[in-house]
């Protein structure tokens, strides 16, 4: 599998952008995606921004996580 | 460069850079040698030779990274470092201006630790056969009495240690690196530790084991002392100090920083009941400010170091097999 | 970092372990294939095995661009360093890989070859440009994630007009490799293998969509779920595919919500279209000759192709004798299995590339340990 990463765009400049991540702050190529601006988080795989990471699914994916607890009978199953 | 062939200019060279800038008596009394007296008492030699690339990274260069290196090997006996020496094999065409930024280098690191290079040689070979610039720096020093430091000593319920945050040094060079570039306020931690050293043996004279991990990273280091003293680890991942640049540089780029190298820091083995002494004696020092206790030496005839990952489940920590290289997956 | 440590939190790994016992608690075997060698690298780095009832087992699979790739194709790339004295440029994985003769990319740099590493193909698109009297060759390896890349860089070169830069490609497909497994005698019609649901790779996902894997799940009736690469992606599509599992249904399901949607990066899928077509066999260390399962350069970009400008004949290479790589890739053996494995065959001395790769199962077996036997041989038996 691929290694990616999100990390959050912090400048842009045509077809390029820097990201950061934890402090540090790489330069990666946009070519691959249209629609970004300032703060988006995307996913970076060998220097480029394959996908822009949506905050709306990921907080779901994290409630689905801590609702594991419970077993699908006691609320419909979380899938 | 025509130096290196002996001769007037070879002597211009020594004089102008190295005396200049090292500036100590033993130096500038021109021998091939430097003669001294020694204190009574055990005594430690340790050699290395640095072939870093690129030379000049955040936070030193292949100057201060071979005096620190060294030194800290002394150090790594609980001892007191006397003296250095320093052979350079230089490439011929390295800027002369380069050079004399090292030596300088060299020469302020040595002074800000206290131990001066007395005696030293230079080399200088064909362009393509030196990547620049190799040092090879020796180092002796003195060991206090009552104190037996060894890879060798550590026993099963003992208290593993470690000065400060993993991985720093190897980010910082891995940052300057070409085709890798990436913006981090890492520098490396390369750093003499003889002082630090000095207030732990004060502390509790009778530690186990000390080695400061450098290539290869901390599991390295804790998988060679295990196999010296044919016992096993436990460690916890939670425990283990690294700096958010550095964890966020090692996603970026594939990397465990259990692997990447360090410059400055030191793993003390030490008894159970100590521990808590010794991490006091640490923190009072502005280099072991971090410092931690990150597990504990087990029983294991066959060696493996072990640990706790955060997550929860328990993971091996083996070997390295050749150098850690960014992966794209 | 965001995104990143919530995704690895082990309070919810607990609750997560013990809604997948409660579910797997019916007594059967659950053989679930990790396509993706990312995925065998989160399971071992974050020790998810020792979590998992005894009743649950990981099959590696062969989604590790570095391990497929035929060793005739590094000596290939080696060749064109020494003979065409061409500045090659790699991703890091590639670097130390036996070739023949136990060169590698690393070997022959050492000797003098002017090979060298690149993080991305921006990185070989500015060595060209700064040596525009050396021919610069890019080797390009990867599944659906890293082939836009290289596609990119093929039409920023063409637009620049930078006539020293070619690719030698070996993009390689998912699906294609998928169907080979399934396909496979051993899972197809000998049943030696059983595979009862894929994780679905996480970041070819990303570009491919999750509609490619539904001819999958409906032609070969196994559940999938796309999962995402952090330990608490994998274990909740572990619980996802038990339960499907467990229901009976054959149903594509997408875990990686956050970054992979059912039509995927369509502007990357153009630009891989415009820049590349299908091979009609391509070779796959371990799988023989699959039909259309890797790409090469189209006509229109072909002075931008390696093997177009430097013509060779390179030999098929042998493997190395006894080596199981081709074996364990199909996930027909184990790494135990090899007689070379942990004998001759160590991350220190890789004979395969299944032991070189950092996402091969030989050195996912090593270096978490779990392979040693003659410590804790039940939980050893627990990797197929």
């Amino acid at each position: 599998m691929c290694l990616a990463i999100p990390a959050r765009i912090v400048a842009m400049d045509g077809e390029s952008a820097t990201v950061a991540l934890g402090g540090v702050k790489k330069c990666i190529s946009t070519a691959l995606l249209d629609d970004l601006k300032i703060d988006d988080y995307v996913l970076v795989h060998v220097g480029y921004a394959l996908h822009k990471v949506s905050e709306d699914e990921a907080e779901k994916t994290l409630a689905l996580f801590a609702e594991a607890g419970l077993s699908p009978d006691d609320e419909g199953a979380p899938a | 460069m025509t130096h290196g062939s002996g001769g007037r200019a070879m002597s211009e060279l020594i004089e102008m850079l190295f005396v200049r800038h090292m500036d100590n008596e033993l130096l500038r009394q021109g021998n091939d040698q430097a003669a001294f007296d020694v204190p009574a008492g055990r005594m430690v030699m340790s050699t290395d030779g640095h072939v870093v690339s690129p030379l000049f990274f955040p936070g030193g260069d292949i100057g201060s990274l071979a005096v620190h290196g060294t030194i800290n090997d002394v150090a790594m006996a609980g001892a007191k470092p006397l003296y250095l020496s320093a052979a350079f094999i230089l490439e011929a065409g390295l800027p002369l201006a380069e050079l004399e930024r090292i030596v300088r280098s060299m020469a302020a690191a040595a002074s800000a630790a206290g131990v001066p290079v007395v005696t030293g040689d230079t080399k200088v070979v064909e362009k393509g056969k030196g990547d620049g610039v190799f040092i090879t720096t020796t180092g002796i020093g003195i060991v206090p009495a009552g104190v037996n430091i060894s890879g060798d000593r550590a026993r099963p319920g003992d208290a593993i240690l470690i000065s400060g945050s993993i991985g720093d040094h190897g980010v910082a060079i891995m940052s300057s690196r070409e085709n890798l570039e990436f913006e981090t306020e890492i520098c490396s931690d390369s750093a003499a530790l003889h002082e630090l050293v000095a207030c732990m043996v004060e502390a509790v004279p009778d530690i186990h084991c000390l080695r400061d991990p450098t290539r290869g990273g901390l599991a390295t280091t804790l998988n060679e002392l295990a196999t010296q003293s044919g016992i096993g680890m436990q460690i916890v991942e939670q425990s283990i100090p690294v700096k958010p640049g550095v964890a966020a540089a090692c996603e970026l780029l594939g990397l465990d920083p259990l692997y990447v190298a360090n410059e400055g820091r030191l793993v003390c083995i030490c008894a159970p009941d100590d521990a808590d002494a010794i991490l006091a004696a640490m923190k009072s020092h502005p280099l072991g400010r971090e410092a931690a206790m990150i597990g504990t030496v087990v029983a294991d005839e066959l060696g493996f170091v072990q640990m706790q990952t955060m997550f929860g489940g328990n993971r091996m920590v083996d070997w390295l097999a050749g150098e850690q290289l960014p992966r794209i997956c | 970092m965001k995104y990143i440590e919530a995704f690895r939190d082990g309070r919810l790994a607990k609750k997560l372990a013990a809604a997948i016992r409660n579910e797997a608690a019916g007594g059967r075997a659950y053989h679930l294939m990790e396509f993706c060698g990312g995925h065998t690298h989160a399971v071992f780095r974050y020790g998810i095995h020792d979590m998992m009832p005894e009743n649950v087992h990981f099959i590696h699979g062969p989604g590790c661009p570095v391990c497929v790739l035929p060793v005739s194709r590094i000596d290939h790339a080696i060749r064109l360093a020494e003979e065409h004295d061409v500045i090659l440029c790699s991703y890091g994985d590639l670097m130390r890989v036996p070739a023949s003769g136990r060169r590698s990319l690393l070997k022959v740099r050492a000797t003098g070859a002017d090979v060298r590493m690149v993080y991305s193909t921006q990185d070989a698109l500015k060595i060209a440009r700064e040596n525009p009297d050396r021919e610069v060759v890019f080797f390009a390896i990867g599944f659906e994630t890293t082939t836009p890349p290289t596609a990119v860089a093929i039409r920023q070169a063409a637009a620049e007009e930078l006539n020293n830069f070619t690719v030698f490609c070996n993009h390689v497909l998912t699906p294609a490799a998928i169907q080979n497994i399934l396909e496979s005698p051993e899972v197809r019609r000998i049943g030696t293998i059983s595979i009862d649901g894929f994780f679905g790779p996480s970041h070819v996902s990303t570009v491919i969509g999750s509609r490619p894997y539904e001819f999958f799940a409906e032609e070969f009736q196994k559940p999938v779920v796309i999962a995402g690469f952090e330990p608490l992606d994998v274990m909740q599509a572990t619980l996802m595919l038990i339960r499907q599992i467990n229901d009976g249904r054959c149903e594509v399901e997408n875990e990686y919500r956050r970054v992979v949607t059912r039509e995927g990066n369509r502007k990357a899928q153009q630009l891989v279209a415009d820049v590349f077509e299908l091979r009609r066999y391509f070779e796959w260390r371990g799988l023989g000759l699959v039909p259309y399962g890797a790409l090469r350069i189209k006509s229109s970009f072909a002075s931008f192709d390696a093997e177009k400008r430097f013509a060779m004949d390179v030999p098929a290479a042998a493997e190395v004798p006894g080596c199981e790589c081709p074996a364990i890739l199909r996930g027909a053996r184990k790494p135990t299995d090899c007689r070379l494995f942990g004998t001759v065959c160590r991350p220190d001395n890789p004979l395969g590339s299944c032991m070189v790769s950092s996402e091969g199962a030989c050195a996912a077996y090593w270096s978490y340990g779990r392979f040693r036997q003659s410590v804790e041989p039940q939980k050893a038996e627990r990797f197929a």
